[in-house]
């Protein structure tokens, strides 16, 4: 191969992207993403800024499903066993674990609380998971590692991971949204809808709700009256007379104002039908769990599995509740806690199986955890008498399972009291810049410039964590 | 991936043809040079001796020979490098250029590496830097189809480009057209017709002038600088409480209508409170910085989070009136543009001297924020009276925190051990649950709640009155097994909050003074059930799974008789975590007058009251005391006095606007520079400054806020001027001269036209800042007013219409397809300003664990108002709007993206609120059209596009008109309705043609 095809190849492998402009790098893309909606109809390809669009490198994994545990779980009760923390249960921490941190709500010095729950060696990894993640335990084999990781932070206003793989890879679903969002629990997560915003990413973005109640996408349904025959005639009315200004006006953004039209009438039907749960044979329901009709997150589990099945690009789930600072019997960690890991156990579990079973785990990259941790010690605030613990950024536990993550390890481990992380420590940004590289990404070349600066989802940190690579 | 490949394949030689024909190195080369390679390889750095920022550099090549070979781009170093064909491939350790740019720079080298000689100018600062001077209007040939000095720098460049400039567009377009760019409003038929019968030469400047006149011009363009001030309703972050910030927005709207000078509408923005004499609309005018997040979550560093705003004050004074791009100046000196680190918190100490204070709520001392000041706007004698209820409220609360009880608790502890009161159990006879809930009567006359639970539920439950005077009625929450944890409650815990309890006799309702129980949790008292807060309320939590009793005494005995035959008894659920309502429960009621030996004592207080009084320590005496106060029936009079007080205050509407104020002193102002931008590494004292690079503060002006506005409008600043007219030409012609309006430094692109430019800034300047003068003069030129009908060969040549051959075609902004859609049907309200209002909108975004905020639709008009009225909630934006590319507000936006979506049909087709426009433009079609279908079809055709329809448009309205008539038998309304929302949904009518 002489040298002008050997560098068009590289041409076209990093940076087609930027080429078909959707891309990336120097260029302000919000002017390019706007222009591009022109130029390409005016080449006759896809306008579509949600087109898929090929990675920088050979990625592992196509899809995400991100199980995002909103309140962050305590990882010292279900992932990180602590004898030692159990053996100094009711004892003050020692001063210099917590001299100069700054808690949300702890006071003085908090006392170190063990957790309750027993925990089993499980898989190769013989990974200790806690008795409260039966379903859990049974898939910790070849499927999945788990690790630690330390510190994280949230800005708002910034790009959530969703809006950022969506803007890099685009989406292989044609009549379907690139970054889906499914909630259950209590409410939503905090921040509310900025946690899957496009921030200073175009909206186009950003993540779109699948809502338990009413219309699954808003404004799916037609209007009270308007039976689809009508709304078909109506499109083609529009079509019809949508073309007649188009060759009246040669502007070729008239087509993809033609296209979207004929997208929002697909989706109409493609979302109700995907949607209904109720359309998988009943083993499938079982092994979920799932109660059709009802917003549970068993049911968006076996929802994340179907719109994966169809191309769509990012699934997030939040399932909230994990805020368990233990202020009451309603957010401790003896009652509420258990009651949690019964909500979303069997379902996570069976996702990775099913997903398995269809030969889509490999394709498929699942995530499970939370904002950040929980703290060794006893909250304690106004002298509860429940037992909760208060926000910990510096250690946590987080799951990765199927998409080219290597089965049954562990990266990164915590002190005896599982305060501060020890070994391999991985931060919030390694995570999302291994996310990134297991889709092709490289994060350091994944930017937007705003505000002057090439932002990135990773900001000026992190590093792709190799060994948890398959 | 392999057909991608082999499109690129395809893609190449056309890229590479198609630009070769007249390459230029100052226009097509060294704007990538200067962008990739002139970090290292410029005036400051010479990597390996190579400079790349002239061509003389670039041919003269560095250390290792030359880099470019002109003819010979294979041969050549540059190209080998970014290829990577050489390696280290460059830019070293960056990433590589676009395959465009390198493309580029490949058909330049072929083509001999043709440019000008350099000539070294005089003043090497980068063009956004250096003072415009005013250019003369350049010489045209064809003189007569300029309309104003704009036309001729346009058409010089086309003259240049052998290109010549579109027709004019016809009346019905540049009526919608310059209706919608200077009111966001398409024009009425009336409008439309009187300019298409008005035959005299100036008819389109008399269209301009009634425009640029009316009220609604300022809303329009408040529009985009509602996005650079991140205007919003709430604060953002969790909590995402309401602020009050509409009467900011209704200073610019008024600002702009006044036609108020882009100096003075700068300056009292920036600094209004430091104006001498500040007048109240100046002092509004400061709430542009007060539109900063504000993080109200618990256990921040208040401290912290102040910074965060002051940081965003910076970011986004720099990016609105600079249009540069300051923040990552905010960690390290910039890369590209000389803006270092000691300059951006310069800028922050202008900032940091604005008053502040740290508020807390309740006893938890992480709950804190920050306050800047509020403006109270009502008149003297409404203020007076809010003192004097707070006062009075303030007295009365002290009285019955302090008042001795002695006597009168000496006997509640004698009547405590007399014979319990005699309970009669009220038997319901109607009992529902405001939502699903299934309510049953059990055998002992209790309710047992089963089936679907609502997070928020109120119980009301009829009975009828007892014979005898009631003097107090019982509540007893009973545990039951088919509850969670044996209930009495049905949150997972067992738990229930109870908001309210409230009795009506008959219509009337009785208000309940007094309530005590045998047990609270802490924090959550029985006497929250009858006080005003929806956000308290009585809970058991820590003793579920026993029955709990608690006894409320009416105001006066309830007699039966009269009206009173039944009672009414609502327990409202509205508190707490969703879904913690009462799982079982009974109601009995008593005419003993001594009602209190019903409920059993807390424990502590029986601790108390088995200690003589003698022997009570005088803790044991507060603590018997304060228990007993809110029974004392001598405080009676003042809680309902303070109740009424409360009420009144609450009624007393003072509507405040969020303002800067400095603090006293004269100390020049200052901040501590963080090191690598982070709050937690103070590093050095920075005073009050302006960036280095640009001219200092205009003699006699002070180094503080004040200052820094004066010097924004200085005629020495070279950018405010240029970046204001920038962003008007892109709100009219889709595009800036300047097409990174945001950016003008070295990283942005540069102007288009950048004589034009200069002669619009300082036109401006020198017309007095007046933005209706500049509108009206970009809006009166040929270049405007031409169609924006492309040619094929046209599109092909300059797709983005940079060289302005045609005029501007795009789809409107989110607020305007809402706006057409309501102006359309005839349904918009035309009021101005006033606080935000709640149209339609779908249940469940609003949904908050945070907040019990609710959205309530707005009545009668408020329903219709235009679209910048809409409350703007910044964790949950109006769903429309959002999927039309408008921004949640969190920061400045300068520019908009504009993206076309199937989410966006979806809205335009079926959201409720659009489908009641079509249902509305279809009767008003009706009414005003004659009866023939295709009079109607013209008719709204027309009123949705201002023009007539063709032939080949009107026919197929008309065929779906007669379908949707046959389907919808003989319901010709429907049918119109069908037709109406179709031709909302056309592309003309959602674009500005």
């Amino acid at each position: 191969m002489n040298d002008r095809n050997e560098w068009l190849k590289t041409i076209t492998r990093r940076h087609f992207f930027r080429q078909s402009g959707f891309g990336i790098g120097g260029l302000a893309l919000l002017s390019l993403l706007d222009e591009r909606l022109f130029a390409a109809a005016v080449e006759g390809s896809d306008p579509n800024p949600l087109s898929p669009k090929p990675p920088h490198f050979a990625p592992r994994a196509k899809s995400v499903i991100y199980l995002f545990m909103a309140g962050a779980p305590s990882q010292v009760d279900l992932f990180d066993e602590k004898p030692k923390l159990r053996q100094y249960d009711g004892q003050a921490i020692p001063e210099e674990f917590v001299k100069g941190e700054r808690f949300a709500f702890i006071k003085g010095t908090p006392k170190l609380l063990g957790s309750p729950y027993a925990f089993k060696k499980c898989g190769q990894s013989a990974a200790a998971i806690s008795d409260l993640l039966p379903h859990i335990q049974g898939i910790a084999d070849a499927d999945w590692p788990h690790f630690l990781k330390a510190s994280g932070h949230q800005i708002v206003g910034r790009p959530s991971m969703g809006a950022w793989v969506t803007y890099g890879l685009g989406t292989e679903s044609k009549d379907l949204p690139g970054f889906v969002v499914l909630l259950s629990g209590e409410n939503q997560p905090d921040g509310g809808k900025s946690c899957w915003g496009s921030g200073f990413l175009p909206t186009v973005y950003q993540g779109v709700e699948f809502r338990s109640k009413g219309d699954p996408v808003l404004f799916l349904t037609n209007p009270p009256g308007v039976a689809p025959e009508d709304r078909r005639a109506s499109l083609d009315t529009l079509r019809e007379m949508n073309a007649v200004h188009r060759s009246d006006t040669a502007d070729p953004e008239i087509d993809t104002r033609i296209a979207s039209y004929e997208m929002a009438f697909r989706m109409q039907t493609s979302v109700p039908e995907l949607t209904d749960v109720s359309r998988e044979p009943e083993s499938v329901q079982r092994m979920y769990g799932v109660e059709p009709g009802k917003r549970s997150f068993a049911n968006n589990c076996l929802l994340a599995r179907r719109l994966v099945e169809r191309g769509v690009r990012f699934v997030q789930l939040y399932h909230r509740g994990w805020d368990n600072h233990g202020t009451s019997k309603g957010d401790d960690i003896v009652n509420r806690l258990p009651a949690l890991c019964r909500e979303v156990d069997q379902a996570a579990a069976a996702l990775v199986r099913d997903l398995k079973q269809r030969g889509l785990l490999d394709s498929t990259l699942v995530v499970w955890g939370g904002e950040f941790g929980r703290t060794p010690m006893n909250e304690g605030r106004n002298n509860s008498q429940y037992l909760g613990r208060d926000h910990h950024p510096r250690a946590f536990s987080i799951w990765m399972a199927g998409g080219g993550v290597k089965g049954g390890i562990t990266v990164g481990s915590t002190d005896e009291l599982g305060y501060n992380p020890v070994e391999d420590p991985v931060d919030v940004h390694d995570l999302h810049a291994t996310v990134l590289h297991l889709l092709g990404l490289g994060h350091t070349e994944l930017t937007f410039k705003f505000q002057g600066r090439d932002y990135r989802l990773t900001d000026v940190h992190g590093k792709v964590v190799f060994p948890l690579l398959a | 991936m392999r057909s991608m490949l082999v499109a690129a394949l395809l893609l190449w030689p056309a890229l590479a043809r198609g630009a070769e024909d007249r390459l230029d190195f100052a226009r097509d080369v060294q704007p990538i040079l200067r962008a990739r390679c002139t970090r290292c390889h410029g005036a400051e750095q010479q990597r390996s001796q190579l400079r790349l920022d002239s061509r003389t550099g670039a041919l003269r090549g560095g250390m290792s020979g030359a880099v470019v070979l002109p003819g010979d781009s294979r041969g050549s170093a540059l190209f080998q490098r970014i290829t990577g064909v050489l390696q280290p491939s460059m830019p070293f350790e960056g990433s590589p250029l676009p395959a465009e740019e390198i493309a580029r720079i490949q058909a330049w080298i072929d083509a001999g590496a043709p440019g000008a000689v350099d000539v070294e100018p005089a003043d090497k600062r980068h063009w956004a830097y250096r003072k415009p001077v005013r250019p003369e209007p350049p010489a045209v040939a064809d003189t007569a189809w300029i309309r104003n000095p704009i036309d001729r720098f346009v058409l010089a460049r086309l003259e240049r480009e052998g290109l010549t400039p579109a027709p004019e567009a016809n009346r019905e377009t540049l009526i919608r057209r310059v209706s919608l760019d200077l009111v966001g409003l398409p024009p009425t038929l009336a409008e439309v017709d009187a300019f298409l019968a008005d035959a005299s030469p100036d008819a389109y400047e008399k269209v301009v002038d009634r425009l640029l006149a009316s009220p609604h011009y300022g809303e329009r363009w408040a529009r985009p600088w509602l996005d650079l001030a991140r205007y919003a309703d709430t604060n953002g972050y969790e909590k995402d409480r309401r602020r009050s910030a509409w009467m900011y927005r209704d200073w610019v709207i008024d600002a702009l209508n006044q036609d108020l000078s882009f100096r003075d509408f700068t300056i009292q923005q920036i600094a209004g409170d430091m104006l001498p004499g500040a007048t109240t609309a100046q002092k509004i005018a400061t709430g542009f910085h007060r539109n900063t997040l504000l993080n109200q979550e618990g256990g921040i560093d208040v401290e912290e989070a102040r910074w965060e705003t002051l940081v965003d004050r910076v970011n986004t004074t720099a990016s609105t009136w600079l249009g540069s791009t300051v923040a990552c100046a905010q960690c390290h000196n910039h890369k590209f543009d000389p803006v270092s680190q000691k300059d951006y918190y310069g800028m922050m100490a202008f900032f940091d001297n604005a008053e502040y204070r740290v508020q807390g709520l309740g006893e938890v001392v992480t709950d804190k924020w920050i306050v800047e000041p509020d403006l109270e706007l009502a008149p003297p004698e409404v203020l007076a009276k809010r003192d004097a209820l707070k006062a009075e409220g303030e007295a009365l609360k002290k009285t019955i925190d302090t008042r001795d009880l002695g006597a009168e608790m000496a006997a509640w502890e004698r009547a405590l051990g007399s014979k319990p009161p005699r309970w009669t159990v009220l038997r319901p006879d109607r009992f529902t649950s405001a939502y699903t809930a299934a309510l049953e009567k059990q055998k002992d006359g209790s309710l047992l709640v089963s089936g679907p639970k609502a997070d928020r539920d109120t119980y009301t439950v009829t009975v009828r009155t007892p014979a005898a005077a009631i003097t107090a009625l019982r509540l007893e929450a009973l545990p039951d097994p088919s509850l969670p944890a044996n209930g009495p409650g049905r949150s997972s815990s067992g738990n229930f909050v109870l908001t309210r309890l409230g009795l009506r006799a008959g219509s009337e309702t009785i208000p309940l003074v007094r309530a005590v129980a045998d047990f609270s949790e802490d924090g959550r008292s029985v006497a929250q059930a009858i006080d005003e807060s929806e956000d308290s309320g009585w809970s058991i939590d820590g003793q579920q799974g026993r029955a709990h009793t608690a006894v409320f005494l009416p105001e006066k005995p309830i007699r039966a008789g009269g009206s009173m035959t039944t009672l009414t008894v609502t327990l409202e659920h509205t508190a707490g975590s969703p879904g913690s309502t009462l799982g079982r429960f009974r109601l009995s009621a008593t005419s003993s007058a001594n009602p209190w030996g019903a409920v059993a004592v807390p424990e502590e207080i029986r601790k108390v009251l088995d200690t003589p009084p003698a022997a009570r320590t005088a803790e044991q005496t507060k603590t018997l005391t304060e228990y007993f106060r809110p029974l004392a029936a001598s405080l009676d009079a003042p809680r309902a006095r303070l109740a009424a007080v409360r009420r009144e205050l609450e009624k007393v509407q003072i509507p405040t606007a969020m303002v800067l104020r400095e603090r006293p002193g004269s100390d020049r102002p200052s901040t501590l520079l963080r090191v690598r931008g982070s709050y937690m590494s103070p590093g050095e004292r920075v005073y009050a400054a302006t960036p280095a690079f640009l001219p200092p503060i205009p003699e006699g002006r002070p180094a503080s806020r004040l200052g820094l506005a004066y010097w924004l409008v200085d005629e020495e600043n070279p950018l405010t001027a240029r970046v204001a007219v920038n962003r008007s030409w892109e709100q009219l012609f889709g595009r800036g001269l300047v097409m990174t309006s945001e950016d003008f430094g070295t990283q942005g692109e540069p102007p288009t036209h950048p004589e034009l430019l200069d002669w619009l800034a300082t036109t401006f300047t020198s017309q007095g800042w007046s933005a209706k003068k500049l509108h009206r003069l970009m809006v009166t030129s040929a270049t405007y007013r031409q169609s924006s009908r492309a040619t094929p060969t046209l599109l092909e040549r300059d797709p983005y219409n940079r060289l302005l051959a045609r005029g501007p075609r795009f789809r409107v902004e989110a607020e305007t397809v809402r706006d057409i859609a309501l102006a359309v049907s005839g349904l918009l309200s035309p009021k101005v300003g006033g606080p935000s209002v709640f149209p339609d909108q779908p249940d469940g975004v609003w949904d908050n664990p945070y907040s019990k905020d609710k959205w309530t639709l707005s009545e009668g008009e408020d329903r219709y108002r235009r679209s910048l009225y809409t409350f703007v909630r910044r964790t949950a934006p109006y769903p429309m709007l959002t999927t039309f590319d408008a921004p949640s507000r969190e920061f400045c936006t300068v520019r908009r993206t504009r993206t076309n979506t199937p989410l966006q049909a979806l809205t335009t087709l079926n959201d409720p609120a659009f489908f009641a426009a079509a249902k509305a433009l279809a009767e008003r079609v009706i009414r005003e059209a004659g009866p023939e279908p295709e009079a109607r079809a013209v008719h709204v055709f027309r009123l949705a596009t201002a023009r007539r329809p063709s032939e080949g448009e009107l026919a197929p309205l008309l065929r779906f008109y007669r379908d949707e008539a046959a389907r919808f038998a003989g319901d010709d309304a429907a049918a119109w309705t069908m037709v109406a929302n179709v031709v909302l949904n056309l592309d003309e009518t959602m674009t500005k043609e």
